[in-house]
This record gives structure tokens, C-alpha cells and sequence, in this order.
């Protein structure tokens, strides 16, 4: 049986401080993974993340990740991995938690 | 201390430019990462979680408190105000911007320093036992064979393509604190038939995914054929060594493969017709750096000072038992300041204590530091007289936990809190167990052990000769922690044996409490360590205690 789709989004890390951007449906990054747009369908997903390999000059190492939608919509991480990318170290104030 | 000869302050600065260069390049789009990467690799820096990092070299550990300052200068004025030492003798920056990256490898060359070597498939810095130079049982120092290998090794260039990393690790005692049995290649002064000094050589230690006790390739090599000798192992590997698969190209699996008879002799060969166009060092070189490494002026005093607060201060009385050490000079200790405070972070260090530790070296100890593959600074050469002025010093700024040895002073690897490859956390871990074991007492009956933690298979953390190893891994989404037991990474090296399931982050603690629990009913005496225990009962009752109930449910 094929494994059903999981919802993603496209994130990668900035060239200059390397600190965690997604793709926003606009097309742009953005710091925060609530910007990020969701990709419900492999394809899409794909196209999305073959156009943002396109501009590798502003971010390193862009790949898909897996998300879930809050009760209100918003997206978030569905792995531990990207909760700390999208938060900071659990283990000092710093990275995006000391800016939100 | 060896200072920097015109080449190599030449060389170094040479390499910042370059480097700068390649930076502005990639800025401005000139280079793509696939271009530019193996390009910062080579300069020590790494992309992680959440920002870039810098990996420094401190060659064989060894500072002085003007490099240790600039360290503390650098922390604050490019990362966050503080620094990570690491098991490899290296100090890394967790948040610079690419963009300061060259200033701050500039601010390095400045006082001697570099992050040359420090990534990529080349010989990495070379590691040494911390208390060289300064150790009781020391044949002879480690640290002018350790430069030797930095000086020959660096941009060698037969071996900046090797099929993989290379570390080597060098101790000048019987006593090994440098984990040689686990480097590529371990070697161990030794004394030749003569009582002339001369090596072991180990080849094919390793940890992470494949862990393997190094073998001896050679069991008695005279100094002057240390560098063809080595050149020959590594001629050797980089024309053998696996190039198909990245997880068998350590040179471990060519010994592995290749049976360690075989390799002995392609090794040797290989040494015989090397050593004709390449008869070692040049005898001027070699005394030159001689001088770089002589004993500091040993002063003669009483140790009246240490007497008195060994009997009037209960804590100053703790701390030295733990974190004072033989010093081959009379009337000298060498203390080892613990980077492991109390639910603390391994190995990390503020730009003040940076610099506390710089005033204390400077002051009292010959301005002398290290660092060591256990993750704290060593200041080797303090006589006694003055250990406690200096214990004074450090307790003001918040550096003299006294728990060397024991089930705080623990290895962590930065884990998923920075690392991308990290399948776990390892910090949180090594914090909840330091506070708890304290909390519960258990620190002081237990005594002498080594908990060591890594948050992903390649094994940073030297979970493996841990004598209670524990290995981060990702299972379906969460945390999961298996534990080893029985490691060790000294002379009488072991890797542990996996015990069963993993934990989760919840379970694990309390785990490794009945775990203690269970070693201070069975040993024989106080003086039976934790690993004497389980070498000498083997690991049922542990696993008992860890596994108790689903043991007997499984029966």
C-alpha cells in the first residue's frame, strides 16, 4: 500500500546567518513556519521546492518537511526536529524564540 | 608554549584571504553551495539548525590565557557571549554570520589560532592527552609528536582527498586520557628495548556507526620514523580505503576487511619504500620545536597554603579531591576546572569565564591552559601553594563544581539543539541527570563514573566507551534513548553493550537511577567501581534493573 501524503512545506536556511526561512504562498521567505505555505499534493509540493532550488543564491539546502494545520489553520511543524528549527535551542533563550 | 614560526603566521593568514574571497564570492552569487561548501568545510565551518557554525582547532588543547581571551572576545562580539569545547579539543561558535566569518578567522590568526582542518576528508586536529607536560606518569610529552603531525599533515598535499576523515590521537603515558583505541590511528610513547622513547601504533579505532577498538599495527616504532611511518598507513588507506559507500570508508573497515596481518605488511612495505626519499625530519625542525614545548619555570614553594585549606574549607577539601591531579613537579597539581556545573551544559563556557579562566591561568599557572576531550579546562601547571587562590578565583566565577570523575561530569554533544544531524537531544539529558544524581546524593556514594551521551549514531558524544553510554535516536517521530554499559576509553578500552529497548525521555532518568541503585547493592565495597562491578558480574543485573518488569513478563 502507498503511504498517504503528508502535508509540506518548503523551508531551507538563509545564505547569510543561517536561520530557518520557509516559502510563503507569495513566494518569498519568511522566518516564521506559520507564513510558510502548504503543499497538500506531492506535485505541487515538488514544483514548489524545484523553483525555490532555482534561487540558490539567498538560502542553502532547501527540502521538503512535513506539516500539520492548527485548529485555526495555521501550519506547524509535525516533527520535532522542525519545532526546534522553528523555535531555537530548548536549551537557551536564543534563535527565534528571543525575536518572537 | 610553540608560537607561530613566520610560515605558519604566512600560511594562516593566506588561507583567511583566500577564504575571504571565497565568502564575498558566494555572497554576491559568483559561487553556488555545491561550490562554496566543501570550500568552508575545509575552513571549519559547518551550516546547522538554526545558524552557521565555526569549529576552531586548539591543537592538542593546548592555550594560553591571551588565546583564551580572544576566544572570550570573539564569543561576544560575533556569537551570543559564549563558546562550546568540544571532545576533540576544538571550541565551537554556534551563531556566527557568514558574512563575519573571515573577521573572526582573523581575530584567530592573531593570537596563533585557525579552523583549518577542523571538517572534511583530511587529517583532522590532532588530539593529545590534556595533562601533557604535566602528568606524574609521563614518559614524555605528546605534544611535540602532536605538532609534528599538524605541521606535516597540514594542506599535505597527498591527503586532502582521503575516502574519509582522520583522526589521530597521541599520549605520552601508560595512563590513556587521550582515547588513542579509538582514533584512525592511536599512538602510545612506549619505551624501545634500549629504554629509548618511541610508539605503539594503533590503526582502526573508531566510534559511530561501526564502533572498533583500534589493533595494533606496529608495537614498537622509533621516533625518528614517526612521519614515514605514518605517511605509509595513510599512502595505504587512500589508495585501499572504500570509496563506494561513505559508511564504510573510516580506515576501521579497511582493517576489518582487510585482516590487520595483511595490512601490517602492505603498511610496511609501504614504509620501506618510502623512508628511502623521505628519512623523517629534519633534526633543526625538530629542535625548534622542541623549544616550543620545554617545561615552564617550576618555582619551589611551600605547600603550607594547601594544607591549611585542605583542613579549614570542607568545599575547597571536596573540590581538590576530585579536580586536582599528580603533577611530575614537585610541590605542583594539575587542576581541571569542570565545565559541567550542576544541571549545566557540557562544555560550554561564557566569555567570562573565558576569561576568569585566562587571569587564573595567568596568575597562577604558568599561563598555561587546555582543554579536554572530556568537554573542561585543565590548568596543568599550578603549584600547590597556590591552588587555593586559584580555587578562590574560580569559585567567583562560578567554576569550581567539583565533580571530576564522577556521574556529573558527563560528555554531551550539542545534539538536536544544534546539530543537523543530531537524531536527538543529548543536553537536556546530560542536565537532567547531573541535577538529579546531585539531588538524590547518588553522585558521592556512587563515585568514579563516566555517563557519556550522543544524540545521533556518529557517536560525538563517545557513548560507546561510556561506562554508561546513551545514544539518542528519532523512533517514529519522538525521542528514544538506548543505553551501552561496560565502555571504556582508556588503556583497557571496551565499547558497551547495548542493553535492549530504548527510553523514552521520561523513562530514561529514572532508569539510570535504579541502574545506580542496583550497583550499590551488588559491589563488593566502596572501593569496587561501577565498572569493575559490571566487569565483574556482567550485565544481567543491569539489565535487570533497567528492564525489571518486562523481563520477568517476558519470561
Amino acid at each position: 500500500m502507498r503511504k498517504a501524503f503528508k502535508p509540506k512545506i518548503v523551508t531551507s536556511n538563509h545564505l547569510l546567518d543561517g536561520d530557518a526561512i520557509y516559502l510563503t504562498g507569495a513566494g518569498v521567505w519568511s522566518r516564521r513556519f506559520a507564513d510558510a505555505r502548504v503543499f497538500e499534493a506531492k506535485d505541487e509540493a515538488d514544483q514548489a521546492l524545484a523553483g525555490a532550488d532555482a534561487q540558490r543564491d539567498v538560502h542553502v539546502g532547501a527540502y521538503l518537511a512535513d506539516a500539520e494545520l492548527d485548529h485555526d489553520g495555521t501550519p506547524k511543524p509535525a516533527h520535532f526536529r522542525e519545532r526546534f528549527r522553528a523555535t531555537g535551542p530548548s536549551v537557551y533563550p536564543h534563535g527565534k524564540q528571543a525575536e518572537a | 608554549m610553540y608560537d607561530y614560526s613566520e610560515f605558519d603566521e604566512g600560511f594562516v593568514r593566506a588561507r583567511v584571504a583566500e577564504f575571504r574571497g571565497q565568502v564575498e564570492r558566494r555572497i554576491s552569487g559568483a559561487l553556488t553551495e555545491e561550490e562554496f561548501k566543501p570550500l568552508r568545510l575545509k575552513n571549519g565551518l559547518y551550516l546547522q539548525l538554526h545558524a552557521y557554525m565555526l569549529r576552531v582547532a586548539i591543537p592538542y588543547g593546548t592555550m594560553n590565557s591571551r588565546q583564551m581571551r580572544q576566544l572570550a572576545m570573539i564569543a561576544e562580539r560575533w556569537d551570543k557571549g559564549f563558546g562550546h569545547f568540544t571532545t576533540r579539543q576544538n571550541v565551537q561558535f554556534n551563531w556566527p554570520k557568514l558574512v563575519d566569518v573571515p573577521d573572526i578567522l582573523d581575530a584567530l590568526a592573531d593570537v596563533s589560532m585557525h579552523a583549518i582542518q577542523t571538517s572534511g576528508n583530511c587529517i583532522r586536529n590532532v588530539t593529545a592527552d590534556h595533562f601533557a607536560g604535566a602528568a606524574a606518569d609521563e614518559i614524555e610529552d605528546p605534544r611535540l609528536t602532536a605538532e609534528l603531525l599538524r605541521q606535516w599533515s597540514t594542506d599535505h598535499p597527498e591527503f586532502q582527498y582521503l575516502p574519509r576523515k582522520f583522526k589521530i590521537a597521541v599520549t605520552g603515558s601508560p595512563n590513556d586520557r587521550a582515547v588513542t583505541r579509538a582514533h584512525d590511528i592511536g599512538l602510545r610513547t612506549v619505551r624501545g628495548p634500549g629504554g629509548e622513547a618511541g610508539f605503539e601504533v594503533l590503526v582502526g579505532g573508531g566510534l559511530g556507526r561501526t564502533p572498533m577498538i583500534g589493533k595494533v599495527v606496529r608495537d614498537f616504532l622509533p621516533k625518528q620514523d614517526l612521519l614515514p611511518y605514518i605517511e605509509a598507513i595513510l599512502r595505504v588507506y587512500n589508495l585501499s580505503g572504500r570509496r563506494d559507500n561513505k559508511y564504510k570508508a573510516r580506515i576501521k573497515i579497511l582493517v576489518h576487511e582487510t585482516g590487520i596481518d595483511e595490512l601490517r605488511k602492505r603498511i610496511e612495505d609501504e614504509f620501506t619504500a618510502r623512508r628511502k626519499s623521505f628519512p623523517g625530519v629534519d633534526p633543526r625542525l625538530l629542535e625548534s620545536l622542541e623549544s616550543g614545548f620545554a617545561p615552564p619555570g617550576f618555582v619551589s614553594l611551600g605547600d603550607a597554603p594547601y594544607k591549611d585549606a585542605v583542613r579549614a574549607d570542607s568545599g575547597f577539601r571536596a573540590w581538590a579531591a576530585t579536580n586536582v591531579a599528580a603533577h611530575k613537579a614537585p610541590g605542583y597539581g594539575i587542576v581541571t576546572v569542570s565545565l559541567k556545573p550542576v544541571g549545566g551544559i557540557p562544555g560550554d563556557a561564557t566569555s567570562e569565564q573565558m576569561r576568569a579562566l585566562a587571569d587564573v591561568a595567568e596568575r597562577y599557572g604558568h599561563d598555561e591552559l587546555r582543554v579536554s576531550h572530556e568537554q573542561n579546562i585543565i590548568i596543568p601547571h599550578i603549584h600547590r601553594a597556590r591552588i587555593p587562590s586559584a580555587y578562590e578565583a574560580l569559585k567567583e566565577a562560578g567554576l569550581a563544581t567539583p565533580n571530576i570523575g564522577l556521574a556529573s561530569d558527563i560528555i554531551a554533544c550539542p545534539g538536536m539543539d544544534y546539530c543537523a544531524l543530531a537524531t536527538a537531544r543529548s543536553i537536556p539529558i546530560a542536565q537532567e541527570i547531573s541535577s538529579r544524581f546531585k539531588e538524590l546524593g547518588l553522585e558521592d556514594r556512587i563515585g568514579p563514573l563516566k555517563i557519556k551521551i550522543s544524540g545521533c549514531i556518529n557517536a560525538c558524544g563517545h557513548h560507546h566507551v561510556g561506562h554508561i553510554g546513551i545514544l539518542g535516536l528519532d523512533r517514529a517521530g519522538v525521542e528514544n534513548y538506548q543505553i551501552t554499559l561496560g565502555g571504556d576509553a582508556t588503556e583497557t578500552a571496551a565499547i558497551g553493550e547495548k542493553t535492549g529497548p530504548g527510553f523514552s525521555a521520561d523513562d530514561l532518568v529514572p532508569a539510570l537511577e535504579r541502574l545506580a541503585g542496583r550497583y550499590l547493592e551488588v559491589r563488593q565495597s566502596k572501593d569496587e567501581t561501577f565498572l569493575e562491578s559490571y566487569r565483574r558480574l556482567g550485565a544481567t543485573p543491569f539489565k535487570e534493573a533497567l528492564y525489571g518488569e518486562s523481563l520477568r513478563k517476558a519470561a
